[in-house]
């Protein structure tokens, strides 16, 4: 039977690339962030999962706001990355796992959940950054991938209390999964920041840290507020910790202790966090 | 402490709008669609260097409004965000003028980058 080997949570900012391509992990700048990463290494070689559930948000490579999916789970045999636009260099592919997506899929539309299916999906930064950082040496992803885009991007976005509904719907499809493998489930984006608007720049290390010490054990408390006021606390694109809060949900419920954390800031415009969550 | 935390938080919660922040929402992306679609066209790189041979003509094939062309003329960020430009696809558009999120970030806020740079570093002491 499948096993969740536990949780990863990590900022996905675009730069980190550029820091990665340059070779900047031990500058002044870049070193406090990346000093966060070997812990989650040191995790995922000692649990050596075979698949990832990533809950991400596109950021305008797969999703254009012609057709805007509030979820969307991929369900293709090769994810692609591109040019974002910025003309960085691409990132490697993944190699997918269909027959899972399709189990989470009907699991997903069995618990009423409309979901948008996917089998042709470029997948960007929010994705490839994460195993980057934690595989910085492999020439191919170790993990098959089964993403999970939420519409962090126009409101209305879905309540942080519909993606935790969204994870534990998941989370039920994982435990009825019949396969053997080695599940780790992965949340990117926050934490706190904001590019646009007079309050560019906006970072709020007490909401970060609120958000971090409620991961764990105490979800509930983050899916209190509305999309609105995540926002008002935590910045127009701290709303991404609805990604986070997601992936918490599809680690189910029961105790959880966290083996690693990690918060810095700033990383470009953004509060930087990285933790690892494994069952207690 | 989280659940003290989370009271004070929900009890103080502020109605209302949300200084300096403009929500993406129905309206915005209504009124923001040629020119996302504009800048959402530059994960190309081809377009990339078509808008920059002709900028004039690169906007006018994706009809942007008057508004819109003024925004982005005068490479205004909050001009184009007034004009229902969101800013994950006006990131593609800054980065063609050679702007990156902490310049982006200055022009908005009206800080010089130094000044921009400094208030992110300072965010994060204690």
């Amino acid at each position: 039977m499948a096993r969740i080997i536990g949780g990863y949570f990590t900022s996905h900012v675009p730069s980190i690339g550029g820091a990665i391509v340059r070779g900047d992990q031990q500058t002044p700048y870049w070193k406090p962030f990346f000093d966060g990463y070997p812990p989650v290494r040191e995790w995922l070689a000692e649990e050596k999962p075979d698949v990832a559930v990533c809950f991400y948000n596109d950021h305008g490579l797969n999703f254009f706001l012609d057709k805007m999916p509030t979820f969307a789970v991929g369900a293709a045999e090769v994810y692609h990355n591109e040019d974002e636009g910025w003309g960085l260099p691409v990132f490697k592919s993944f190699e997918g796992h269909p027959a899972l997506s399709w189990h989470i899929i009907e699991q997903l539309v069995n618990d009423e959940f409309d979901i948008t299916t996917c089998q042709s999906m470029l997948v960007d930064h929010a994705l490839s950054i994460p195993f980057e950082l934690v595989y910085p040496d492999a020439p191919a992803w170790p993990v098959k991938l089964v993403p999970i885009a939420i519409n962090t991007v126009q409101f209305p976005l879905p309540s942080a209390r519909r993606c935790l509904a969204l994870g534990q719907a998941v989370h039920r499809g994982l435990e009825s999964w019949q396969g053997d493998e080695r599940i780790v489930v992965i949340g990117t984006g926050g934490l706190s920041h904001q590019l646009d608007g007079e309050r560019a720049g906006f970072i709020n290390p007490d909401y970060d840290r609120f958000c971090m010490d409620s991961l764990a054990n105490d979800p509930e408390a983050l899916v209190a507020d509305t999309t609105k006021e995540i926002v008002r606390k935590s910045g127009s694109q701290g709303v991404e910790i609805l990604n986070w809060i997601a992936a918490r949900g599809a680690l189910g419920e029961g105790g959880f202790r966290e083996k690693t954390r990690n918060y810095h800031v700033p990383i470009s415009n953004t509060a930087a966090a990285t933790m690892v969550l494994e069952p207690a | 402490m989280t659940i003290a935390f989370a009271q004070r938080e929900r009890l103080g919660e502020a109605q209302g709008p949300i200084p300096g922040t403009t929500l993406f929402d129905g309206d915005a992306a209504a009124k923001g669609y040629a020119l996302n679609a504009m800048c959402y066209s530059f994960n190309d790189k081809a377009n990339r260097e078509a808008f920059r041979a002709d900028e004039d003509g690169y906007c006018a094939r994706f009809h942007l409004t008057p508004t819109q062309r003024e925004a982005v003329r005068s490479r205004n960020v909050l001009a184009m965000i007034a004009a229902g430009g969101n800013i994950y696809y006006l990131a593609k558009l800054a980065g063609i003028f050679g702007l990156s999120v902490q310049d982006v970030g200055a022009q908005q806020t009206g800080m010089s980058l130094d000044a921009f740079k400094q208030m992110l570093l300072d965010s994060g002491k204690d």
